[in-house]
């Protein structure tokens, strides 16, 4: 028989495969170096991904805008760089802390109402942004983009290169060290709080946890991470576009984090790569219409349900 | 200024109509439909097809527009809708997203990517100027037809909403399903024959706005967030709440991107957070109803 202490210590020791796992993220930009755009690509939408987790998965808040904070770090990181210092690490705390900043301040839209009305409140957020990222156009460059962004090496001593192995080893590793944190966040006593309050919220507040500044606190760490997200696409970029707030890209998101699985830490992991490649694949076969077969997937992936695509066995099971 | 004022009631009375339908299926189901500008593109497609190809006269497309998409409503009720009502809203977001992606790419497959014109006959084409000056009132005819139209229809739906029996079964499966299933009210065809009308009300707007919103694939992505300000805002109990949000959203989008042109769509928005964070449920919110 096992405890209740026992079964929470098990959730946050560490498994076998893990370590693994990670050894071979950081490989990855060395073993396939032609692909390393890609994989940059897939680590920053993963880090984007698991912090949309934070809020969706582990405490359960319908959010439509989470490009807002995405965008934010993005802006903050490309400026730094160009008006302050070209130096990727302060650029990128940089991006972190005026996303944190936003989150806080955006955290007290969250708390009331229905899910509708945080649907709509988060998204308006990420409109609002991106529609003045379009009109500060002496500070953003407008719908033009903010170009010609330099960074400077990583630690000063790693030159970001062209074909974007170090750009990868960096996102990678930024990921890494967000994993290890939120792992630490989500199977602490505090982690435990966030999934009583999604499973059933009245229940939670009754018996003593502090639900509004839990919530508030979760999404502010979230805006954060997502931030980080938005920071190491900008500076591996060097390139910042009102494209970042837009509306697909939180959509997507959500998508990506439902394929991976809610609720679990690597989900938005495993959606990211599932989720990059795929799209890789099918916009090359179809590049106009590849939106059609993501919403046939959705469509089809909800009618059966999503809590069966990640567990396979339940497939030839019958109903359970 | 009064242009402008009725202009705004124009464009209002016209998101009216394309968001009564989502107001009272998110009100009776609780299912966040994102799909629903889907439905207006349909309409006003199919007016643009009818009109180019067939030369159907304007005025008889409209009612073809509404059955079309009604009855497109109902078959998609009957199939996908219906197995979603009882799944958790995030897995309702993602199927009606999904839906608004496979209408918008096929849409453009089919039907190119470009706007499409809608040729409005003569008699809607002139425009009528009272008094001169500051108070100079310009009317576009056919922005007073679509009044014309967007009223009457309100006046029809408050009637059958409050004196009729479908009404009073309707309201009463809205305010609790159970206790109106209960009361022997069949609710499963309350909920088809509402979702049809609703979705045949989008595409009745649809086609009446093709002119002045434009119509391209793209049209259930960029106005989906402005009939959902209109839902969130004027609450999902009544249709006097959204009525009254759509026309507020008409008057300060059209005013705002006339006296400050850079900054149009920003007050909109921050209009609608401002009143959501003041009144969560809405501006106007009916007591003893279910939220």
């Amino acid at each position: 028989m096992m405890n209740a202490q026992q079964s929470l210590y098990n959730s946050r020791r560490w498994k076998v495969w893990e370590p693994v796992l990670w050894l071979l993220a950081l490989a990855l930009p060395y073993v396939l170096g032609s692909h390393a755009l890609i994989i940059n690509e897939i680590a920053i939408v993963a880090l984007f991904a698991v912090s949309l987790d934070l809020i969706l998965g582990y405490t359960g808040i319908v959010s439509l805008g989470h490009a807002a904070f995405f965008g934010m770090g993005a802006y903050a990181a490309a400026l730094f760089a160009k008006l302050v210092m070209p130096d990727p690490l302060l650029g990128l705390a940089f991006g972190i802390v005026v996303a944190t900043l936003l989150g806080a301040l955006c955290s007290f839209t969250i708390m009331r109402g229905s899910d509708l009305t945080r649907l709509m409140v988060t998204l308006g957020v990420g409109m609002l942004l991106m529609e003045l990222a379009n009109k500060l156009d002496w500070l953003t460059g407008g719908a033009d983009g903010l170009q010609g962004v330099l960074m400077g090496p990583v630690l000063g001593r790693f030159e970001f290169d062209l074909q974007g192995q170090v750009a990868a080893w960096y996102s990678i590793s930024v990921t890494l060290v967000f994993l290890f944190l939120v792992r630490r966040l989500v199977n602490s006593p505090f982690g435990a709080t966030l999934t009583a309050i999604r499973d059933n919220r009245l229940r939670a507040m009754a018996i003593g946890i502090p639900v509004t500044s839990r919530l508030a606190v979760i999404y502010t760490i979230a805006a954060g991470v997502a931030g980080a997200a938005g920071a190491l696409l900008a500076q591996t970029t060097g390139f910042a576009s009102i494209d970042v707030f837009a509306f697909d890209r939180s959509a997507d998101l959500v998508l990506l984090l439902v394929i991976g699985g809610t609720g679990w830490l690597y989900g938005g992991v495993a959606g990211a790569i599932v989720f990059k490649i795929m799209q890789d694949l099918i916009s090359s076969i179809t590049p106009q219409y590849w939106t059609f077969w993501i919403g046939l997937f959705l469509v089809v992936l909800m009618m059966v349900g999503r809590e069966r695509l990640i567990r396979p066995w339940t497939w030839f099971g019958g109903k359970k | 200024m009064l242009t402008i004022l009725f202009d705004g009631i124009a464009y209002g009375m016209l998101l009216f109509i394309l968001a009564v339908g989502l107001a009272v299926t998110m009100g009776l189901m609780n299912f966040i439909n994102l799909a629903h500008g889907a439905f207006a593109m349909v309409g006003g497609y199919i007016t643009v097809l009818l009109m180019q190809r067939f030369d159907v006269p304007f005025l008889l497309c409209l009612p073809i527009a509404f059955v079309g998409v009604a009855l497109l409503g109902a078959v998609l009720e009957r199939t996908l809708y219906r197995p979603m009502y009882k799944k958790p809203h995030l897995d309702q977001v993602l199927f009606s997203i999904g839906l608004t992606f496979m209408a918008v790419a096929a849409m453009d497959y089919f039907m190119t990517s470009s706007q499409q014109i809608v040729q409005l006959p003569e008699w809607l084409k002139g425009r009528t100027e009272l008094g001169d000056g500051a108070l100079m009132l310009g009317m576009g005819h056919y922005r007073l037809f679509i009044i014309a139209v967007c009223a009457a229809l309100t006046i029809a739906l408050q009637y059958i909403l409050a004196k009729t029996r479908f009404g009073s079964r309707l309201r009463a499966s809205v305010d609790d399903q159970r206790v109106a299933a209960g009361l022997g009210i069949n609710v499963n065809v309350v909920f088809l024959s509402t979702f049809a009308v609703g979705s045949g009300l989008a595409g009745l707007g649809g086609a009446l706005g093709a002119e002045v919103m434009g119509m391209d694939p793209s049209f259930p992505l960029k106005n989906m967030v402005y009939f959902l300000i209109v839902v969130a805002v004027g609450g999902t109990s009544s249709i006097t709440g959204p009525l009254l949000a759509a026309l507020l959203l008409g008057i300060a989008d059209v005013a705002g991107k006339y006296y400050i042109p850079t900054f149009g769509a920003f007050i909109v928005y921050a209009l609608m957070i401002a009143i959501l964070i003041w009144r969560p449920q809405g501006l106007f919110v009916r007591k003893g109803g279910k939220a």
